[in-house]
């Protein structure tokens, strides 16, 4: 980053003066009022927007408040009421094991196709079009086009898994499968996405690095495992931080899909936030499950930067 | 900077040392690669064949077995069912003013941010962007109930300016338009500043002419987030006037459950303005993924 301090006194013609301390010190304020004026429009929406809230749910947090009638102030007790909450630990291990088979799947499955996509082939640029294409398609055609596919008994799935002699389960309807339905379209419609981004990073490796590693007589996955993944490190650090957070704050899949169903077999935290909150009104206890969200995303990622760190040097 | 997918960018179709220099094997690995993509490509494909194709049937031979891969006969008709049937028209309209009235304050405020955050030196002005950045590991779900509340306060709920408000003024446009921004030579506005031009005169004619492609890159994504949020909607908008599509095509299909052939159609139709617009503008799609990707 090259920025220089704004200097709008100096005009044409005028030589740039040498510093002199009355006048620095006019054109920092000159400069903090212009920077200001730049980022204020989106600085007002995105205060009163993002940051505000955010503020809020911790004062919430520690409320008992439904529609009607004033915010009780509780203290901790929303949190002693989470440790009791049954559904609260069922939404949580949900999400937990939505993330631990997501974040690995997508991620293999956007590197495979990122490597198959990286070569010299025609049409290899309408390959990556149509893999980036369910990814911007929306949540709520996707979910109800999969529901059909995967029907139990007459589902086209279910129907060719039979081919193979596979008797298919009755995905959505089971409290077993629901969840790997889930995962399954999840990964499918997202794959596309981190795809881009390992592509992105696969040109920064140099292709002086392969040419080496050739000369050494290293066999492809030799290549693979000592260049590429090396190189490819900041990517697949960024990658599964987004997917990280991604998984935690899974919603709109789930409430299109099976609405948490069967039973409480695919409730996830957010859903929680969402159930409680607008659903039953208590804004002040979704809002607890909603401040431990937020710390379970930000100790993620702290967690996540720090291991980064720590490998760097 | 960035990548597309088009070949004139040389950057991301540079060939792999791989295909340099050929080895008896090349032909071999060349049509298995081409195997691989079209067998990938065809199963990541096949749900939206099985959406269109499913669109133009019976209800009673959308599941049938085995399965029918075309229609017979064809169903045209349920194309013009769906106008009666549902409120389509409505639901595509305020769809369209939602998407386009958020993309055109997003690049707007977006782009102006940026140049304050790229351009101009002042004091806090690095803690400022990083609480910018710092907000993208926080979830939306996670303060959506104090937004729902603070916008029911201001009067917003249940208008389409809580949609407004709520996708306008993210981070991600000026994280976008900052990354574009800075690959701008500092040379250009130096000598625009000597000549004259205001900071505001520098945004206006000299950083946005150049960043043509970023402001395609973030008009194209947000208009597809805008178009395809569901949650936003859900929360928001009671009255069945203010529906957009998303929120119009889940209550038909909880409506019409049995209507199999109808409720296909429907997304169909919910889907096809995105990828007539993706197609379009792919290059640009891709740009602006890579280029706020991989620098985060």
């Amino acid at each position: 980053m090259s920025t220089l301090v704004v200097d709008d006194d100096r005009r044409a013609g005028e030589p740039p003066a040498p510093l002199r301390r009355r006048r620095s010190l006019s054109l920092t304020l000159r400069s903090t009022l212009v920077g200001w004026s730049f980022i204020l429009p989106n600085f007002i929406g995105f205060a009163v927007l993002t940051l505000v809230p955010v503020v809020i749910l911790f004062y919430m947090s520690m409320t008992s408040w439904n529609v009607f009638g004033a915010a009780n102030w509780v203290g901790l007790d929303n949190f002693e009421r989470l440790l009791q909450d049954r559904s609260f630990h069922k939404a949580l291990t949900n999400t937990l094991y939505y993330a631990v088979v997501h974040i690995p799947l997508t991620l293999g499955a956007s590197l495979g196709l990122a490597l198959l996509l990286n070569r010299k082939l025609k049409g290899v640029a309408f390959f990556r079009t149509v893999a980036f294409f369910p990814y911007i398609t929306s949540v709520v055609a996707i979910a109800v086009v999969w529901n059909m596919l995967l029907s139990p008994d007459t589902g086209p799935v279910n129907q060719i898994l039979g081919w193979f002699g596979i008797d298919g389960p009755g995905w959505t309807t089971s409290s077993t499968w629901a969840m790997p339905a889930i995962i399954l379209v999840s990964v499918w419609r997202e794959m596309g996405y981190y795809m881009l981004l390992f592509l992105a990073g696969l040109q920064t490796v140099p292709t002086q690095l392969y040419e080496a590693a050739r000369l050494d007589g290293a066999s492809a996955w030799q290549r693979f495992t000592n260049v590429t993944l090396p190189c490819l490190r900041p990517t697949t650090f960024f990658v599964t931080v987004m997917l990280t957070i991604a998984s935690f704050k899974v919603l709109d899949l789930v409430l299109v899909m099976t609405n948490g169903g069967p039973g409480q077999s695919t409730l996830v935290l957010s859903q929680y936030i969402f159930n409680k909150g607008f659903v039953e009104n208590q804004f002040g206890y979704a809002s607890s499950v909603a401040v431990v969200l937020f710390l379970i995303c930000i100790a993620v990622t702290i967690f996540q930067f720090l291991v980064n760190k720590r490998r760097e040097s | 900077m960035a990548a597309t997918l088009t070949p004139p960018t040389p950057r991301i179709e540079e060939p792999p040392v791989a295909d340099r220099r050929r080895s008896p094997l090349a032909p071999v690995g060349r049509v298995l690669g081409y195997a691989v993509m079209i067998i990938a490509s065809a199963a990541i494909l096949l749900p939206f064949a099985w959406m269109i194709i499913s669109s133009l049937k019976s209800n009673n031979q959308v599941f049938t077995i085995p399965i029918q891969w075309i229609p017979d006969p064809f169903v045209w008709q349920n194309y013009l069912d769906i106008w009666q049937k549902s409120d389509m028209s409505t639901w595509l309209k305020n769809t369209l003013i939602l998407s386009v009235t958020v993309t055109f304050l997003q690049v707007l405020t977006g782009s102006f941010a940026a140049y304050g955050f790229s351009r101009i030196r002042f004091p806090g002005r690095d803690v400022l962007f990083l609480v910018y950045i710092g907000t993208i590991a926080v979830p939306w779900q996670a303060y959506m109930i104090p937004q729902f509340i603070m916008l029911s306060k201001m009067g917003l709920s249940n208008t389409l300016w809580a949609i407004i408000a709520l996708q306008a003024f993210g981070a991600f446009g000026v994280f976008l338009m900052k990354q574009y921004f800075e690959s701008v030579p500092e040379e250009l506005s130096e000598a625009a500043r000597i000549d004259g031009l205001s900071e505001y005169g520098i945004w206006r004619r000299i950083m946005m002419p150049l960043c043509v492609p970023a402001i395609a890159s973030l008009s194209l994504i947000t208009f597809v987030n805008t178009w395809n949020d569901y949650l936003g909607p859900l929360i928001y908008l009671r009255d069945r006037d203010l529906w957009t599509i998303q929120i119009g095509l889940k209550t038909f299909i909880s409506q019409y459950n049995a209507e199999h052939a109808l409720i296909m159609t429907g997304s169909v139709l919910s889907v096809l303005p995105i990828a007539v617009i993706f197609l379009l503008g792919q290059r640009y799609f891709v740009e602006g993924i890579a280029s706020t990707g991989v620098k985060g």
